[in-house]
């Protein structure tokens, strides 16, 4: 049982780091998750579908594929989104989508909801996050609801 | 065994720096020719289909035109038929001792305008200043990049390389997240090349036209949603003497045909 103890005297000592971006609305980290909800409120998955899916918004699909059958031309450069739901709690999946840097500083993943360590940031996105804080909700209650590895995976 | 501890420790750093580093050694390196579909790659070979070929038939005339009465023509100087010029494009950019700085090909043709025929240099991305481009750089297609040993230029080299390594943009990415560890993937429709810049200006089926390296750098940085350096930069002239050094000793394309 000593791994799983060292492992949950590193979760006790990363709790609860409270994060707060000028701007943005502060958040807790607990472990390897953001337990609460950005706004207060879940989010909606029909929406979050459709940021997941829109490749000038949520961008998701340059990189990853899913379970997208109507989407042509799906990336590959990161894990398939099908069944991620079921891997990851919606913390677990929050936090990837907040600022993954906190779990693996060299994730290729963008940060979506930080404005920290940017450079050269265009005129047009400057001083915001790539989506807003009810987004992040929205697709993470989407990801929620992507149960299956297997029917999920294929279009 | 008095102390293998360090020994092996080094061995790990450097096979950890080797990983991270993720350069392409010379002889995996492919030019994005090679992932193109068949139709595109038919394009840039034949001669007669090839829409570059006509920016290099323009750059031609305006290579054999002097561009104001009483000023030479680039021809009185280099040669009728350009042939003079062999290898030239494959080793820019070089070390401009007038101006104390690298120079790539584009900004020597420029400066060569305005200071030896008296004419206003072609502005960036106008269609004289990409022909005449084009009809300099076709008469090294064939030949390998082979960047000058020139030790003034190793600054910008080291500068154009932590350009290529470094995060930028709202989406923090970078060149080498792409084109060193991920080329060969898909993003979105587009397959990833290794970005090596063998055949500009080149004529891009996206751009419906003809266009320069540092069009297609702007390109990539929107896509990151960083700001863009400007056309003639220093920070562009950099990225160019690395990119050059990391495609050498592929051969030139110019003019080539992309997606």
């Amino acid at each position: 049982m000593r791994p799983r103890l060292a492992a949950g005297l590193a979760l006790s000592l990363m709790a609860a780091t409270a994060r707060a971006e000028g701007g943005l609305r502060p958040y807790a980290v607990v472990g390897d998750a953001i337990p609460a909800s950005l706004t207060g409120a879940p989010g909606d998955p029909a929406r979050g579908r459709a940021i997941v899916a829109d490749r000038t918004r949520g961008l998701c699909l340059l990189c990853h594929a899913g379970p997208f059958p109507e989407e042509r031309f799906q990336g590959d450069l990161a894990p398939n989104l099908a069944g991620v739901g079921a891997r990851r709690s919606p913390g677990a999946l929050r936090l990837r989508l907040v600022d993954g840097r906190v779990l693996n500083p060299d994730t290729i993943m963008p940060s979506y909801y930080s404005l920290e360590g940017l450079a050269r940031v265009g005129r047009a996105w400057r001083d915001r996050p790539i989506l807003d804080a009810a987004e992040i909700e929205d697709v993470v209650a989407f990801l929620g609801t992507l149960r299956d590895a297997g029917t999920d995976a294929k279009p | 065994m008095p102390h293998p501890a360090p020994a092996v420790f080094a061995a790990l750093l450097l096979a950890a720096s080797a990983a991270g580093a993720g350069e392409i050694a010379p002889a995996d390196r492919r030019s994005g020719f090679d992932q193109m579909g068949a139709e595109t790659r038919a394009i840039q070979r034949d001669d007669t289909a090839n829409p570059g070929m006509l920016a290099v038939a323009d750059g031609a005339e305006l290579w054999a035109r002097p561009p104001a009465a009483g000023a030479p023509a680039c021809a009185d100087c280099h040669g009728a038929d350009g042939t003079g010029l062999r290898g030239v494009a494959a080793r820019y950019p070089a070390w401009d001792a007038r101006s104390d700085r690298p120079i790539d090909l584009q900004d020597r043709i420029r400066q060569c305008r305005r200071d030896r025929q008296g004419a206003v240099p072609p502005a960036y991305e106008s269609p004289d200043l990409l022909a005449l481009t084009a009809f300099v750089a076709l008469q090294s297609r064939g030949e390998p990049i082979r960047p000058p040993a020139d030790p003034r230029l190793d600054r910008g080299r080291a500068e154009g390389r932590a350009l290529f390594a470094g995060r930028m943009g709202q989406l923090g990415l970078s060149c080498a997240i792409c084109h060193d560890d991920n080329w060969g993937r898909r993003l979105g429709a587009a397959a990833i090349p290794q970005g090596h810049p063998t055949g500009y200006p080149l004529y891009r089926l996206e751009w419906q036209g003809l266009g320069s390296l540092q069009r297609r750098l702007r390109n990539c940085m929107t896509g990151m949603r960083a700001e863009p350096f400007a056309y003639g930069s220093p920070e562009f002239v950099a990225l160019e003497l690395y990119l050059a050094a990391r495609a050498a000793p592929l051969p030139v394309e110019t003019p080539a045909v992309r997606p």
